[in-house]
């Protein structure tokens, strides 16, 4: 086993085991000379003996249920139907229906966004209340208290925020400001284009969050903090989510009882068309867009 | 124009859903709680309505979310059975948060209450989906949903050993939602549909043909696999306790009084509406069911026996009650199928019962936890005393209460199928001495004069002392005495399914 | 044997989705990392939307955004896996941030990432 002895393998091994970052050279120490900074090492609390450590039979338990799991999988897709075969049993009446008379009656010509919005807009409901889910839940852990904060750990990001504030890095803030309004313009033009081309308000809020994250990485989020709060958040999400929350009620409870919904699906192509599916799309950009940005301020400063 | 009661599934999922987005915009977490009470309440009121008008005529509907009809839209299906879980499931939500609410203010930081009112919204509306839904992949939706809620609510109280108890159980859920993802994307690969009762149709044309018999089989396996890691069937249920009996006393009543059945509604739906319950015990499921079933409920009993922390040994006395309702699937009869439904509402209204009275024990003896240091405690709280002793001998299974009768059908049930009778019967006593064991020593406990902790003075629990336990205690007697009834509802939804 | 080889190159997408699906359940559960088994899980959710979305192709047609006005389902490749997917990708978005949010507390409280010893400095824990 001569050739597991060389160095590549051993911090390949290393690696593979979690043990440490063994590719990276050794932290530069310059960092940490300030002398309000207390060292990490010393807060670390005792480890657990080698024999405490549970390494049991697990690890061969696992291998053998994943390669028996794996196998099973293999077998099936060779049962299953072919790979782009039209008369797979996936190719039936619905997805005929969905695009023979998707624009008809959901006015998109976008399938996809009327399917998601529209035929199947519950699923759609819940996808959006995940993202509020995960929001709330990411607050409630991250957000500072007295619990998960303590003074040596503001020391450290106080620390931390001080060098950022002086070390703003120009290159970035510049081509920020160049760059930033096409990114702003293209993340619009993504959500309000969404029933007509590929898109829509997942994509379109993805990128206006890349934008806001981008422009709080290049000049802080005390920047973003002067138009962006906790209060906009949070009125923005929580809006936009009820305009979508009780768009679909109204639709549920009047299409179910067979009564019109009276909302009128303009010209197909149109930007200004497909009924709902237009204000659900900026709906839900506005969430993802907020959402994301909230993310980012969240885990790096415990607040937005 | 559809019947007014039609609406009513549609309206108490939205309800819940749409009060928990409004939350977070509320000024005070008076407005939330009270917000909250106000949902859950309603749901149970309108549920208990839909009950009342779907039973005696043997109603089963479908409901379609919007004008599409079945293989475009979604849809929801309701008979007698979901309109019964619903309305267990709005009643105990409410009975819970009413009873825990102290210990709520206690735990959990003033900042973070509104976002657990938010969590605890959310995770009524997904379990009520998952209870209504007719569409498979709405149902992966909304399991996604209550897992999320399920890990928040359990880490609102934020100590280490929460947040350490819910990254397991986060990733354990993981696992399983993951296996039930490949599940229905299979599914659809060899159907084509996402409905029920679609998929059933094209399920037996090809049973018929004998196509794709392998896949099928994997398919039930994975989504079986998947709900039971996420109702803690015995190999799999290794996070319940800490996850459970590490939580505030809402959260814990909550999580194993319903959450764990929501899951279990969903996979009997699954089994009944898209393989037929005749498929499945061909495939051998059921078998799987029941042998871990049984193992579970020993396994439950021995770890709960060896407990000393009072509301871990109830979370692990959950586990064994699980054990009790997947035997009951198993054991291959209507019947059993039947008794193990009784036994969710049986055990979702004892839990939480147990639970709030532990909590509000713990809570007179400055919140602490084992049951020696509870001794004497229900001199202090008479009401919580009896609830605890009350709960305690429903699960040893005295007569004249729930767990008795939920037992006795289960028997009754085994009795039916000779080939699983003995193992049954076997484990069933075993269990029941155990759980004798390790719930009347408690029982004892708290009710020996002896001051090893000493009393704070707390405020009066109005919520606990005359809305949560009389009405929980009166539930648990009155299923124990009339359960009969309840039985009947049960298996009128279940011919219906 | 041929037969076999030709179904296997046809269908390489869902067999490349079942070996990254495996892939990311045996790190999700084997390796001790919390960062790592966030990504193993986000490996194998993305093996499984690269299955589902694999599904929805069909041999020489075009995406589903209506072009000329042309309404024929011969035309477009299936809608219905690129919807599940948009859903899908986003819940497993809401769930790494739950799950690295609960990696970066766990950090704060014990300075480690790794799962085996934060399990066992949980259990030790008072209450």
């Amino acid at each position: 086993m001569k050739i597991f002895k060389g160095r590549f393998f051993q911090n390949l091994i290393m690696w593979v085991n979690g043990d440490t970052e063994h590719f990276l050279p050794p932290a530069d120490t310059k960092m940490m000379e300030s002398p309000k900074v207390p060292s990490v090492t010393q807060t670390l609390r005792p480890l657990p003996t080698k024999d405490e450590v549970f390494l049991g039979s697990f690890t061969g338990l696992s291998i053998f249920l994943v390669i028996g799991l794996v196998s099973i999988l293999l077998l099936t897709t060779y049962n299953l139907p072919l790979f782009g075969d039209p008369d797979n049993p996936v190719v039936n009446e619905v997805i005929k229906r969905y695009v023979e008379k998707g624009v008809e009656e959901t006015g998109a010509i976008n399938v996809v966004a009327g399917m998601i919005l529209d035929y199947r807009a519950f699923d759609t409901l819940g996808e959006a209340s995940v993202l509020l889910l995960a929001g709330t839940s990411v607050m409630m852990l991250l957000l500072k208290d007295i619990k998960n904060t303590d003074p040596e750990d503001d020391q450290i990001a106080a620390y931390e925020m001080e060098i950022e504030e002086r070390n703003r890095d120009l290159i970035l803030q510049k081509i920020t400001m160049i760059l930033l309004p096409a990114i702003i313009l293209y993340g619009i033009y993504v959500v309000i284009n969404g029933h007509l081309s590929p898109g829509g308000g997942f994509s379109g809020g993805a990128i206006l969050g890349a934008g806001l994250i981008l422009y709080a990485s290049a000049f802080g989020t005390n920047e973003v903090r002067k138009i962006f709060t906790m209060k906009t958040f949070k009125i923005l999400t929580t809006s936009a989510l009820m305009t979508y929350a009780i768009c679909k009620t109204y639709v549920f409870l009047l299409g179910a009882n067979g009564i019109d919904t009276r909302i009128p699906l303009g010209t197909p192509g149109a930007i200004f068309s497909s009924g709902l599916i237009f204000v659900l799309d900026v709906c839900v950009g506005i969430i993802v867009a907020c959402t994301m940005y909230g993310f980012y301020s969240i885990f790096t400063t415990g607040e937005i | 124009m559809l019947p007014l009661h039609y609406n009513i599934p549609a309206i108490s999922i939205l309800a819940c859903l749409i009060s928990g987005i409004v939350i977070p915009l509320l000024p005070s977490e008076r407005a939330a709680l009270r917000l909250n009470l106000t949902v859950s309440g309603f749901v149970a009121f309108l549920s208990a309505i839909l009950l009342y008008k779907v039973v005696p005529n043997n109603e089963y509907f479908v409901y379609t979310m919007g004008s599409f009809p079945a293989p475009w839209g979604n849809e929801l299906a309701v008979g007698p059975l979901e309109a019964l879980m619903a309305f267990v499931f709005g009643l105990v939500t409410f009975l819970s948060l009413a009873g825990g609410v102290q210990t709520l203010f206690h735990d959990i930081l003033p900042g973070k209450r509104n976002f657990f009112f938010t969590m605890l919204n959310m995770l009524l509306a997904s379990l009520l989906a998952m209870t209504y839904t007719n569409d498979l992949f709405t149902s992966y939706v909304f399991i996604e949903i209550s897992t999320l809620a399920a890990c928040a609510i359990v880490v609102a109280r934020d100590t280490p050993k929460t947040i350490g108890s819910t990254i397991r159980y986060l990733a354990l859920s993981l696992l399983g939602s993951g296996l039930f993802l490949i599940g229905v994307v299979l599914l659809y690969c060899i159907t084509g549909h996402l409905l029920m009762p679609h998929l059933q149709m094209q399920i037996l044309r090809l049973i018929a043909t004998g196509k794709y018999a392998m896949p099928i089989t994997l398919i039930a396996g994975l989504l079986f696999v998947g709900i039971a890691i996420k109702s803690a069937l015995f190999p799999f249920g290794t996070w319940l306790p800490m996850a459970h009996g590490g939580a505030t006393t809402t959260s814990s009543a909550i999580l194993s009084g319903l959450v764990l059945k929501g899951y279990i509604m969903l996979l009997v739906k699954i089994f009944y509406r898209i393989f037929t319950i005749d498929l499945i015990r061909s495939l051998h499921v059921t078998d799987v069911m029941y042998v871990c079933g049984l193992i579970g409920m020993i396994y439950g009993s021995i770890e709960a026996y060896r407990e000393e922390h009072i509301k871990r040994m109830l979370a692990h006395s959950s586990m064994a009650q699980i054990g009790y309702i997947f035997m009951g699937l198993g054991l291959d009869v209507n019947l059993g199928i039947a008794a193990a439904f009784l036994q969710i509402v049986v055990h979702a209204f004892v839990k939480p019962l147990l639970f709030l009275s532990a909590g509000r024990l713990s809570e007179i003896y400055n919140h602490e936890k084992s049951s020696y240091r509870l001794r004497g405690s229900a001199h202090k709280d008479w009401v919580a005393g009896i609830g605890f002793t009350l709960g305690s001998l429903s699960m040893v299974g005295i007569p004249l209460l729930g767990g008795f009768l939920a037992k006795y059908y289960l028997i009754e049930a085994a009795m039916q199928n000779p080939y699983k009778l003995w193992p049954a019967l076997f484990t069933l006593m075993i269990s029941a001495v155990m759980n004798a064991l390790y719930y009347i020593p408690g029982v004892i406990a708290i009710w020996t004069r002896s001051e090893l902790s000493t009393a704070n003075p707390v405020e009066h629990n109005i919520g606990f002392t005359w809305i949560a336990a009389p009405v929980l205690s009166i539930a648990v007697v009155f299923l124990g005495v009339n359960g009969t009834y309840v039985m009947e509802i049960i298996q009128r939804g279940l011919a219906l399914l | 044997m041929n037969n076999l080889l030709k179904t296997m190159i046809n269908d390489r997408f869902m067999i490349a989705a079942v070996l990254l699906f495996g892939f990311g359940f045996m790190n999700l559960l084997l390796q001790k990392n919390l960062i790592r088994k966030i990504i193993s899980f986000n490996i194998m959710e993305s093996s499984i939307f690269l299955f589902l979305a694999s599904q929805g192709y069909i041999n020489g047609r075009i995406a589903p955004i209506i072009v000329d006005g042309i309404l024929d389902a011969d035309v477009y490749i299936n809608p219905i896996p690129s919807g599940l997917v948009l859903t899908g990708i986003v819940v497993s978005v809401s769930v790494t941030a739950f799950f690295l949010a609960l990696t970066v507390r766990l950090y704060n409280i014990y300075k480690t990432v790794d799962f085996d010893e934060i399990m066992l400095l949980v259990n030790k824990e008072a209450e």
